[in-house]
């Protein structure tokens, strides 16, 4: 049968500028580029190119483009390309199709629906470069409240669960080594020591490397229980229970035996070689209290020194969930919304299971609110975070902090070209190859990493600054300075937010 | 913009209402007719242990719904027309009514009598403001009373006969309304309970408090962010038993960089407050005066954004939005002062002035 599958893009080649080096096929881990010695003949393998554009920036004359291929099926607004083209890959393999990054289905995207206040003559508008102004975050177990002794000096008699103190309220996402590499996470650890924020390991344990980090560095017990133990346990600064992933709603993980490799499996504690299987759940977590239960065995294995965090994906329930995370012990749940990123996940799961971040912080922190209980605990989103704009809305709907998994990685050379799970990137961040590993520098990630962080945080001040606040706990739930435009009234309604003009 | 005004007598007595009229008066260019009022404590020596509930009703239909409500909730000791002229300054929007009331007998076994007792009259309250269409409690202490309404300080204080009251604490505001409409029931002084506000600016925090407050049940419907301050103060010192002093570090706390500098014990204290008390925090520019039976507090937004003054002479504590508003009615001072940003000025009685230095 003739494969009549037309590819996504085009290797444009200047000819008169080609030097024949080369550089292109070394650069490539796809084999888009082919050339015959003998013959003397270049091929370029369109079908293979993800648009990684690393062969363009490699080129040293620049010879190279890349460009969407012209050929297209015949347009049709429901049988799109995109369409054909799985029906036809699922009818060639007969399998799941796979892919990587977040949500890619068009659905609305509420925080390009929610704008700002700003202030105008009554209240004036402060200057960050002249005022103070704060984004120091705690997230943790909050008292009800304070309970001084005040007659003899000035005792504080609550005692104050741990939290963790954030100089910026946003945190690199979990993002295990084995999904991406040494080098991506040291580049991340440096950032967010040098920030004074935190990164998360992800389910495939703490290297070695990462240890002078690890105070700002949260570590995570996922379905597999790769890498748990007392120790890994007490030298982060705080745990997470990953209990679902918004990229995946309801699915478990898989980390290929070809991945594990001889440092993958001394972290992860598993032999090398071997497939790393996180299940769909948590074989001891069946229920709430289950759930429970090991919350409290790890704050009891930490001395009840770390707070532990138990991460969702955000699916259509999610409020009473995060209520019963809330109240079975965590000190944060982290929402992870359908646009949430992954390095490897079915795309069904990726493109149809979830709901939105947006309407997910709302609605949680709606909730712990009525039932009086949000300062048990803290709001954490992730999942579509792409700037500090999005930063400052999520928090002025109702969290605490945000998480940025895709942006962190953008930040350190990646393109979005969405092959994460072949472990071929070609930017040295999702892979364990040591030849693509070489391609990102350490030094470099962190200094890249550490910018973006201050360069949001920067912008977050600015933002406050225009809302005439000096502090971002006053933007926190504070859904009156953000208004909707475009949107219906139930969606209003959800989010809790007025339509612009009111 | 807004004129505040505050006189306080240390040893509780009572002086008449001319000298807050004057003060009101001198601050003219800082309000526009929009909204006046008046707060004084001992004016009712007579109902001193009842509280005093000033009600606004759009028409004689809400007078009724409301005594009928009140019936079956309290004992009504005596009730009696607010006496008022006539002026053409203000067209008479709202029939105004006062209640000296009891709470029922079935809390007085109970040890904790005083908080249930105070807990059930902001429910009344809070019912008659949400459920009683045209009313609207203007205030509902014990000895005190608020008189205000939509139009100058001076008129409203004429229209209400605020001369002939005497009381050891007065405050004053006038109102340049910039945010919601002006309506009676939107003028300050916003007072629950004891709590008396006056406010000239705007909480820019107002979203993040109300839902606070209303995770806590109070109920912010009066359209205006100034109520938030009446609530908050209620919640962290009548509430939770905060000092005066530990309740503006929770609402106007110092900056983390000072907090981090601080010795121990007391940078876990304030620490520990600002973690706790984050919802809580006013921002925004403004400048307050709270009032209660003892207190009179001033306080201003961290960077102060908003004019605040201070004054001692003698027994009087003075603080007003203007120094020529003191001035005009003490001339001779023993100290006058601009209190630094987020220090509260505390005046109690029988006690002395001070300005917390918690900045």
């Amino acid at each position: 049968m003739v494969r009549n599958f037309p590819p996504d893009f085009v290797v444009r080649v200047d000819k008169e500028a080609c030097i024949n080096c080369l550089r292109c096929v070394r650069e490539c881990p796809f084999g888009v580029h082919e050339y015959d010695k003998e013959k003397k003949k270049w091929k370029r393998h369109h079908e293979k190119c993800v648009a990684c554009l690393r062969c363009a920036y490699m080129c040293p004359t620049q010879a190279i483009s890349i460009e969407r291929s012209p050929m297209e099926y015949s347009p049709h607004p429901v049988w799109t390309n995109r369409v054909r083209k799985d029906i036809k890959t699922q009818a060639e393999t007969g399998s799941v199709i796979l892919t990587a990054m977040g949500n890619e289905l068009p659905y609305l995207n509420y925080f390009d629906h929610l704008v700002l206040d700003a202030c105008q003559v009554t209240n004036p508008s402060i200057d960050p470069l002249r005022e103070p102004m704060e984004l120091r975050t705690y997230l943790g177990r909050k008292p009800e409240k304070v309970d001084l002794d005040e007659y003899d000096g000035v005792e504080l008699k609550t005692k104050i669960a741990p939290n963790l103190k954030l100089e910026t309220p946003i945190m690199f996402a979990h993002m295990s080594y084995g999904s991406i590499s040494i080098e991506a996470q040291l580049s991340m650890a440096r950032a967010a020591k040098e920030v004074g924020t935190y990164m998360g390991t992800g389910e495939g344990g703490m290297h070695r490397d990462l240890y002078p980090y690890a105070d700002h560095i949260i570590t995570q017990v996922a379905s597999g229980r790769f890498a748990v133990h007392e120790e890994y346990l007490k030298r982060g600064a705080a745990i997470e229970i990953k209990i679902g992933q918004g990229a995946k709603p309801g699915i478990g993980g898989h980390l290929p035996g070809t991945k594990v490799t001889a440092e993958i499996s001394e972290t992860r504690m598993i032999p090398e070689g071997s497939d790393a299987i996180s299940p769909a759940p948590h074989h001891d977590i069946y229920s709430i209290e289950d759930l429970s239960r090991l919350i409290y065995a790890l704050k009891e294995a930490t001395r009840y020194k770390k707070p532990v965090f138990v991460k969702i994906a955000a699916v259509h329930n999610v409020a009473p969930i995060a209520v019963g995370i809330i109240r079975a012990g965590a000190d944060a749940v982290v929402l992870d919304g359908f646009r949430g990123g992954t390095g490897a996940a079915p795309q069904v799961h990726r493109d149809h299971h979830g709901i939105p971040i947006e309407v997910a912080i709302a609605s949680v922190d709606q909730r712990l609110r009525e039932e009086g209980i949000r300062h048990w605990g803290s709001i954490i989103a992730s999942g579509g975070i792409r700037s500090s704009a999005d930063v400052a809305k999520a928090i002025a709907l109702g969290a605490d902090a945000v998480y940025i998994g895709t942006a962190a990685l953008i930040a350190l050379g990646c393109t979005v070209c969405k092959k994460c799970y072949t472990g071929k990137c070609p930017w040295g961040i999702a892979t364990q190859v040591p030849e693509l590993r070489k391609r990102l520098n350490p030094d470099e990630g962190a200094r890249r990493a550490a910018n973006l962080l201050k360069a949001w945080s920067h912008e977050l001040k600015e933002i406050l600054g225009a809302l005439g606040l000096n502090s971002i706990e006053s933007l926190r739930g504070n859904r009156d300075r953000l208004r909707g435009v475009g949107l219906s009234d139930v969606d209003l309604e959800v989010l809790g937010v007025k339509p612009a003009g009111r | 913009m807004c004129g505040l005004g505050g006189i306080f007598n240390r040893e509780g007595r009572r002086i008449p209402g001319d000298d807050i009229i004057t003060m009101a008066r001198m601050m003219r260019d800082r309000y526009d007719g929009r909204g006046g009022g008046f707060a004084g404590y001992g004016i009712y020596p007579k109902y001193a242990e009842y509280y005093a509930l000033h009600l606004f009703f759009r028409d004689e239909e809400a007078k009724e719904a409301t005594e009928e409500f009140l019936k079956d909730r309290v004992a009504i000791i005596k009730d009696e027309e607010v006496p008022m002229r006539s002026i053409k300054e203000i067209p008479k929007e709202n029939i105004v009514w006062r209640y000296f009331v009891e709470v029922p007998h079935r809390f007085k076994s109970r040890k904790d009598c005083a908080a249930l007792e105070e807990d059930y009259i902001i429910e009344t309250v809070f019912t008659i403001n949400d459920e009683i269409d045209g009313a609207f409690v203007a205030s509902s202490g014990k000895n005190m009373g608020v008189f205000k309404a939509t139009g100058m300080p001076d008129d409203v204080a004429r229209m209400y006969k605020v001369e002939k009251y005497k009381a050891y604490c007065w405050i004053t505001h006038g109102r340049f309304p910039t945010n919601t409409p002006g309506w009676w029931g939107g003028a300050h002084p916003f007072n629950l309970l004891d709590w008396s506000v006056v406010h000239n600016g705007e909480i820019s925090s107002y979203g993040t408090n109300r839902r606070y407050l209303e995770a806590h049940g109070y109920k912010c419907r009066l359209l205006t962010d100034t109520e938030v301050v009446a609530y908050l103060f209620d919640l962290l010192v009548r509430k939770q038993g905060l000092s005066l002093r530990t309740a503006a570090i929770a609402l106007t706390p110092p900056f983390w960089k000072h907090i981090d500098r601080m010795p121990e014990p007391k940078r876990s204290i304030y620490t520990a407050l600002r973690m706790t008390y984050a919802p809580a925090m006013l921002n925004g520019p403004f400048a307050i005066i709270v009032a209660n039976r003892d207190t009179m507090v001033g306080l201003n937004d961290r960077i102060k954004l908003r004019p605040l003054i201070a004054a001692k002479s003698g027994e009087f504590v003075y603080i007003a939005s203007e120094e020529a508003a003191i001035r005009e009615i003490q001339p001779e001072l023993e100290k006058l002062w601009a209190p630094r940003a987020g220090n509260p000025v505390i005046a109690r009685l029988h006690d002395d002035v001070r300005e917390e230095v918690i900045h």
